[in-house]
């Protein structure tokens, strides 16, 4: 994000007059409604906002957003988002990517752009299966599954992206769902993070990976699921009933039963997002055994890529002229005078 | 080449005007060091010069080898000089290995100067000589000096209390000395370099210092076995004015700053590390004043992804590689064309296929440049000639893209990249400026159409943060004028058409092709792009001097290419076209115009002979 004085806009605002392509059912309507509600809430100015993507089912989405959009090329939206930003700091970036996009063909570059810490917004769907190109197996799909290129199921142990993220040296990670409630507060929170801000959002493929995500997604026994974490917040979910505690033996989290609502007796863990030890077992916390997290699960700013560069160019210029006719005439020169060289 | 246009058919008879020497030596020895500093003082001396840096991959190559020689050639005199020369007259070999990897190419006649002290018995074996070269008589053809530069240089600089291995590395400079002796070169301005080189160790700029004079002072005082003489080659006659001293990788570097300043436009650079193509980087990172951001991506990929990212945000992406970076740009490339944005590629073109020879030269990206990527997608494509060639075709590049908008190729090669030549400092003023506007309201009533061409097929340019102007382009077929996503069979024909017209329609703004030696019409015309500029240039001179009809065409607008070059091949009986490939700008002149060029390939990572090229002409017309 970026300091800018809010304007006022509505939802009708941020919607372009193109027809929507996507299958209908598909997760990417609700994200889309998802961004379109919160952008008015966070004062976005469509002038200002530039919606980045690769290829993909996912990377259609600027030409639905009333804003700058650029739909580039097959992983490499973090690459331009870079030249953007270094090129008007001014500008919010949104990048949009998904589960082929990001973390296969362009894995590279979600690196590299986490690493760098380019102030931006980057929103990877995970829908774990390649929809544009009719159903292919993902990088992020569970072994095992059984798709037109993998008809006896994979083989290949899935990619964690928000363990990548962290990995990658991201200093944001949140993760969401299509159709969540909660989708615009992590969105805002990704926003309000000055820096690269990973938000892994899962996404119902409705044609070749229909409710994979309801094990968790589903609105019945949601409670049980999900653990939404907030800042400073203990991690409970099960209407309070369960939370989750260090095994200080282990080094690893555990499951916990809570009761009569004390969680502190029985070491539920407070949410700290600046955690990034806590955010490590959160991210690689296995469902099942262990309720999804989701919400904003690391948080803790570092200076900017942009910011560095620009500082480093100020610094390097102070006091140089930039006169072009002595910058040609540098280095060791001599006169050459009507009939031959003066030395 | 040089800047000064001296015409080739006029140079005299009087021998010798041009000498070529040649430093050859171990990778760690500092020969290209050397090579250039004695390049510094051709060009103090006056003389006209050029100079072929030939080096191997590894960095530092196991001491000793054959295949760890370095070389550098330099060809200098009083009359004007197009190559860095055919056959060297003085080889200054510095192992048995440099011996051995470069004697071949010596004049009959001339002169090798070795230094016995690295001629070991383990130095030999290294070099596969069962016995000294220096002493079985095998080196007859030729003048030898030999003696022990090692032992010589050690003495020179023990007052100083270096270590062995530091002692030892002030060879060079001592060899340096040497050959400013030989060729009555002024010590001064490299004392000078020196000192400011080793400002922060004195004691080595001293060291370095003593062996220069301690070489010097040997050429002086020695008993030379009569060899070698005092030789003094007078200044070449130039067009007054300042000069330089500039390699092709300068000359891109500050072509595309003067380019960018023209548009008025910042500079984004994205790169990533591949020879012989870095040192752009390594220049422009240093120019930051100029408003240029220099960017290390993590991949080629990235690098012009970022480029066309920061052109889309309204400054002037660049980006830079060799071959096989470049192949890995294409499919950007592609998006740059259907997005219509400016960008700059510069190709400096090595060995290939594959990562093939990274410090050799070649000119066989050519149909990689013009024809090599998936669906229509033209690129205008302009070559250099020669290092301070460089300069006017960066910003002939810059112009092309922002007036058409559209990626243009810049094609230089590993020697032109590498290669340095004296160059008459230019005046920024003579430079005609073509400021760029952006898009600031809707361009058609109420509507923004981002896809409406002006006169010249151009779409207009229009920066994201501007109010009002929200659009979204991609890779995806744009409509006519809306720049919406449209499949339909009509609008793909319609926008190919367009971006085709568009390319084409660039012939019309540069220069109509000239006959650069030679006249208009004829029994022969040889067909030049890019570095082959000097040995043709040298060949077609002498050809003529001999009474040949042959002329000089030299192109630099490869794509589209000048309008007029069709009707100036048919008024030939003959057209020769060398390039140091299999023949790939041949095919696009039979591709374009019908003639029946013929081709003269050279594949073998250095730069055509004028021999080579002379032979071919005579051939031609026998």
């Amino acid at each position: 994000m970026n300091a800018i004085t809010p304007i006022t806009t509505s939802i009708k605002d941020w919607e372009t007059d193109q027809e929507v392509r996507w299958c209908p059912g598909c997760g990417d309507y609700a994200i889309l409604k998802a961004v379109q509600r919160t952008l008015p809430e966070l004062g976005a100015d469509p002038a200002n906002t530039v919606f980045v993507s690769g290829i993909g089912c996912s990377s259609r989405f600027p030409y639905y957003v009333e804003s700058y959009g650029f739909h580039t090329i097959h992983g490499r939206a973090p690459a331009f988002a870079t030249g953007i930003k270094l090129a008007n700091p001014a500008l919010d970036v949104w990048l949009v990517t998904g589960d082929g996009d990001g973390m296969s063909i362009g894995g590279n570059h979600t690196m590299h752009v986490l690493r760098r810490n380019l102030d931006c917004q980057i929103l990877l769907f995970n829908n774990e299966i390649y929809g544009l190109t009719k159903g292919q197996y993902s990088p992020t799909s569970r072994e095992g599954t059984t798709s037109p290129s993998t008809p006896l199921g994979s083989v290949d142990r899935p990619a964690s992206p928000c363990a990548f993220a962290l990995g990658a040296g991201a200093r944001f990670i949140a993760r969401g769902f299509d159709v969540s409630k909660h989708l615009p507060e992590v969105l805002k929170a990704a926003y309000h993070h000055k820096g690269a801000a990973f938000v892994e959002i899962f996404q119902n493929c409705i044609v070749y990976n229909k409710d994979r995500f309801e094990d968790f997604a589903a609105p019945k026994g949601a409670e049980d699921r999900q653990l939404w974490l907030a800042n400073g917040e203990p991690m409970l979910f099960a209407k309070g009933e369960k939370g989750i505690a260090l095994d200080t033996e282990k080094l690893t989290l555990k499951v916990v039963d809570v009761v009569d609502g004390d969680w502190q007796a029985a070491g539920v863990i407070v949410h700290d997002v600046t955690n990034r030890s806590i955010a490590h077992m959160l991210v690689e916390m296995p469902f099942g055994p262990f309720p999804m997290a989701l919400g904003v699960l690391y948080d803790d700013p570092r200076p900017t890529f942009e910011a560095a560069v620009m500082a480093e160019r100020e610094k390097a210029s102070a006091g140089k002229e930039p006169n072009l006719a002595k910058l040609l005439a540098k280095g060791q020169t001599w006169t050459v005078t009507e009939g031959g060289p003066d030395l | 080449m040089a800047t000064q246009l001296a015409d080739p058919e006029a140079r005299s008879t009087n021998a010798p005007e041009a000498v070529v020497v040649r430093f050859a030596g171990d990778s760690g020895d500092g020969m290209q060091l050397t090579g250039g500093q004695f390049t510094l003082s051709s060009a103090l001396a006056g003389n006209d010069f050029a100079t072929f840096p030939d080096f191997p991959a590894e960095i530092r190559a196991p001491q000793g080898t054959l295949f760890g020689v370095s070389a550098f050639q330099i060809n200098f005199g009083s009359t004007s000089i197009d190559t860095a020369g055919d056959a060297p007259d003085v080889l200054v070999a510095m192992n048995p290995a440099a011996l051995k990897t470069n004697v071949g190419a010596l004049k009959p006649g001339g002169l090798i100067i070795a230094d016995t002290g690295e001629f070991t018995k383990r130095n030999l074996e290294k070099a596969k000589y069962e016995v000294n070269p220096l002493e079985d008589g095998s080196l007859s053809k030729w003048q030898v000096l030999a003696f022990d530069i090692s032992a010589l240089t050690l003495e020179s600089v023990k007052p100083f209390g270096l270590g062995n291995k530091e002692a030892l590395r002030c060879k060079n400079m001592w060899t340096l000395g040497l050959s400013l002796w030989m060729f009555d070169r002024d010590r001064q301005p490299l004392i000078d370099w020196l000192n400011a080189k080793f400002a922060k160790n004195k004691v080595l700029a001293d060291a370095n210092i003593a062996a220069l004079n301690a070489g010097h002072a040997y050429g002086e005082t020695a008993e030379l076995g009569g060899h070698v003489k005092k030789l003094h080659l007078g200044p070449v006659p130039t067009p007054a004015g300042l000069y330089r001293t500039v390699t092709g990788a300068d000359a891109v570097a500050l072509g595309l700053v003067a380019g960018a300043q023209l548009a008025h436009l910042p500079m984004f650079f994205g790169g990533y590390p591949i020879t012989p193509a870095s040192s752009i980087l390594h220049a422009l990172v240093r120019l930051k004043e100029f408003n240029v951001t220099t960017f290390q991506a993590e991949d080629e990929i990235a690098a012009i992804c970022a480029a066309i990212g920061a052109s889309y945000a309204g400054q002037l992406g660049v980006t830079s590689s060799s071959g096989p970076g470049i192949a890995l740009k294409t499919e950007a490339m592609g998006l740059a064309v259907m997005t219509e944005l400016p960008l700059v590629i510069v190709n400096s073109q090595r060995g290939g296929p594959s990562t093939g020879l990274p410090t050799k030269t070649e000119q066989s990206d050519l149909y990689q440049a013009v024809y090599g990527r998936n669906g229509d997608t033209p690129i205008p494509v302009i070559s250099a000639r020669s290092p301070g060639d460089a300069f006017d075709c960066a910003i002939e590049a810059c112009r092309i893209a922002v007036q058409y908008m559209t990626p243009v190729i810049l094609l230089t090669d590993g020697y032109i990249a590498n290669a340095a030549e004296p160059w008459k400092v230019p005046d920024p003023a003579d430079y005609a400026e073509f400021p760029v506007s952006f898009l600031a309201e809707k361009n058609a009533g109420d509507t923004l159409l981002p896809y409406k061409r002006d006169a010249k097929g151009a779409r207009p340019w229009i920066k994201p943060g501007t109010p009002g102007l929200m659009h979204r382009i991609g890779g995806i077929e744009k409509q006519v004028d809306t720049g919406h996503l449209d499949y339909s069979p009509a609008n793909h024909q319609a926008m190919t058409d367009a971006r085709k017209a568009k390319v084409d329609g660039i012939a019309r703004s540069i220069p109509a092709q000239d006959v650069c030696l030679g006249t208009e019409g004829g029994k022969l015309a040889v067909v030049g792009w890019g570095s082959t500029y000097g040995p043709i240039h040298q060949a077609v001179g002498r050809a003529r001097n001999k009474g040949l009809d042959v002329s000089h065409i030299h192109v630099r607008h490869i794509w589209p290419l000048p309008e007029n070059l069709g009707d100036l091949l048919r008024g030939y009986d003959r057209v020769l076209v060398p390039e140091m490939n299999t023949g790939q700008f041949k095919t696009v002149l039979r591709d374009q115009f019908l003639v029946d060029a013929k081709p003269l390939t050279k594949t073998s990572g250095q730069p055509f002979t004028i021999a080579e090229i002379e032979a071919a002409i005579e051939e031609a017309l026998a």
